[in-house]
């Protein structure tokens, strides 16, 4: 009897394993439009409306724990804020007269002249439902899919709240069904976005720095460019004449601040930069559903 | 699973959908000394500690696999390590059948540390170059302290859920007997 019970409890655990391992496999085997993820859509169809219905009728118990969490945060946050503050004052100014000079340039040049703004992108905007539990984070679910026009690689981008810089890219569609959206974010270990500082000319490739979701880094910096602590890294779009190589993201979607650069001016020089936008606080997100000018 | 009660099998099914949908959608979202709360691997582990082994591991296994489906994740892999969880709190029941009080704490601890670093094993495994960092340490450490802090109230939301289709445990009815002036097997011999 003994030996029956063992038996039998040693073949189900056996069985699970197995089963495990073979979802992993055919998983990893097959393309994004195979059964499995078929099916993963299918029940994401299901659940996000489930989902998005418990989302809101927690959210007073999220903004609970949430309101404890800034006040215990908001102290030490002041002077940071107040310093940042008095330098993005500066920046506005600096940034007025170079719009200025800017247009007079583009006037020049008989480029657009109207003023930089995201509307152009088709912004829509969408609540998160859901995100991953696991402490490497990577993904969140958003209550528009393509029936608002949501479709695959299409840029996020999001404010957390805190202040009003604190916006910018977070990362791109992964999968669209009917009513929600997977969005991939930047601390993903697959993502790369073609990066450029906002005010200098180093360009580079800013992927995540794994296992530290507050931290990305920027890759391919050349030797010679310029970069410090404190500049601001930007999306660099299209930078291929080539129609086939063009960037999902478009041009200069700010996306953290250069925070320490390792072996600075050597060749294999490192920028670390903090991601303007907290992905744990994210609560609303904007997908660009068009490209302009293939996101040069 | 040898003679589970459909009733049993019901609430499971009803409670593993229920804190996946808490999870994703609220719990992941409050952030709490610098981290989340993961009820997940605390709920396979009280489900593994009331209902035994196998309980313990199918429940862990459906669970995984819908947190994999409901957020397009690597399917199979989180279904692998709640079916370690589920199934090492079960074996302990079985095999120790520990009744102290702190018992579901130190389980969920030991838990969500199986699950967390398991997950994280897997995806070094499967090719993602994630070198372990001193914040990632520390944020594992702080799930695991808070979910240790938050094991108990959830084991008893559990066991209360549970406990109407769970059969009746020869522990338990020894207990009752003698408090209700039965006698014990000692005085009786």
């Amino acid at each position: 009897m003994y030996d029956k019970t063992v038996r039998r409890r040693r073949a189900v655990l056996g069985l699970l394993v197995v089963s495990s391992l073979i979802l992993l496999t055919a998983y990893f085997g097959e393309r994004s439009g195979g059964a499995l993820h078929n099916v993963q859509r299918g029940i994401l169809e299901v659940v996000s409306p489930i989902q998005e219905g418990a989302s809101r009728a927690l959210k007073p118990v999220r903004d609970l724990f949430g309101w404890v969490g800034d006040t215990v945060s908001a102290k030490g946050d002041l002077q940071q804020t107040r310093a940042d503050r008095d330098k993005w004052r500066e920046d506005a100014i600096r940034n007025q007269t170079a719009a200025r000079d800017n247009a007079q340039f583009r006037g020049l040049l008989n480029l657009d002249k109207q003023p930089k703004s995201l509307q152009p992108y088709g912004p829509v905007t969408a609540r998160t439902i859901g995100s991953s539990p696991t402490l490497w984070y990577v993904k969140i679910t958003i209550d528009k899919g393509t029936s608002s026009g949501i479709h695959e690689d299409m840029p996020v981008i999001a404010s957390d709240g805190r202040s009003d810089t604190n916006s910018g890219l977070i990362g791109k569609v992964e999968s669209a069904t009917g009513n929600a959206s997977v969005v991939r974010l930047i601390t993903d270990s697959t993502m790369a976005v073609s990066a450029r500082t906002a005010g200098g000319s180093a360009a580079g490739l800013v992927q995540p720095s794994p296992g530290n979701p507050r931290d990305l880094i920027m890759r391919y910096v050349a030797k010679d460019e310029p970069i410090a602590k404190d500049d601001v890294v930007v999306t660099a779009g299209t930078t291929s004449k080539r129609s086939d190589l063009g960037s999902v993201y478009p041009p200069d979607l700010p996306i953290g601040r250069v925070t320490r650069v390792d072996e600075a001016g050597a060749a294999n020089q490192l920028p670390h930069l903090r991601p303007f936008v907290d992905l744990r606080r994210v609560q609303f997100v904007q997908v660009l559903t068009q490209k302009v000018n293939g996101n040069r | 699973m040898p003679n589970v009660h459909p009733q049993l099998l019901l609430r499971a099914a009803i409670l593993g959908v229920a804190i996946v949908i808490v999870q994703v959608a609220a719990v992941s979202q409050i952030v709490l000394f610098g981290t989340s709360a993961d009820l997940l691997p605390l709920v396979v582990a009280a489900v593994g500690l009331l209902c035994g082994s196998l309980s313990g591991a199918t429940f862990g296994f459906a669970v995984g696999l819908l947190v994999d489906a409901a957020l397009v994740q690597t399917m199979g892999l989180t279904s692998l390590v709640f079916i370690a969880a589920g199934y090492g709190a079960g074996r302990l029941r079985e095999l120790r059948d520990p009744q102290a009080v702190v018992i579901p704490m130190v389980v969920g601890a030991a838990a969500t540390a199986i699950t967390t670093f398991g997950y994280g094993l897997m995806n070094f495994m499967l090719g993602i170059d994630a070198p372990v960092s001193f914040l990632l340490l520390r944020q594992i450490l702080a799930t695991i302290v808070l979910n240790a802090l938050i094991a108990l109230p959830v084991f008893a939301v559990v066991r209360r859920w549970l406990s109407p289709a769970l059969p009746d445990d020869p522990r338990r009815r020894r207990r009752r007997a003698y408090t209700t002036g039965g006698l014990s097997p000692l005085t009786r011999a």
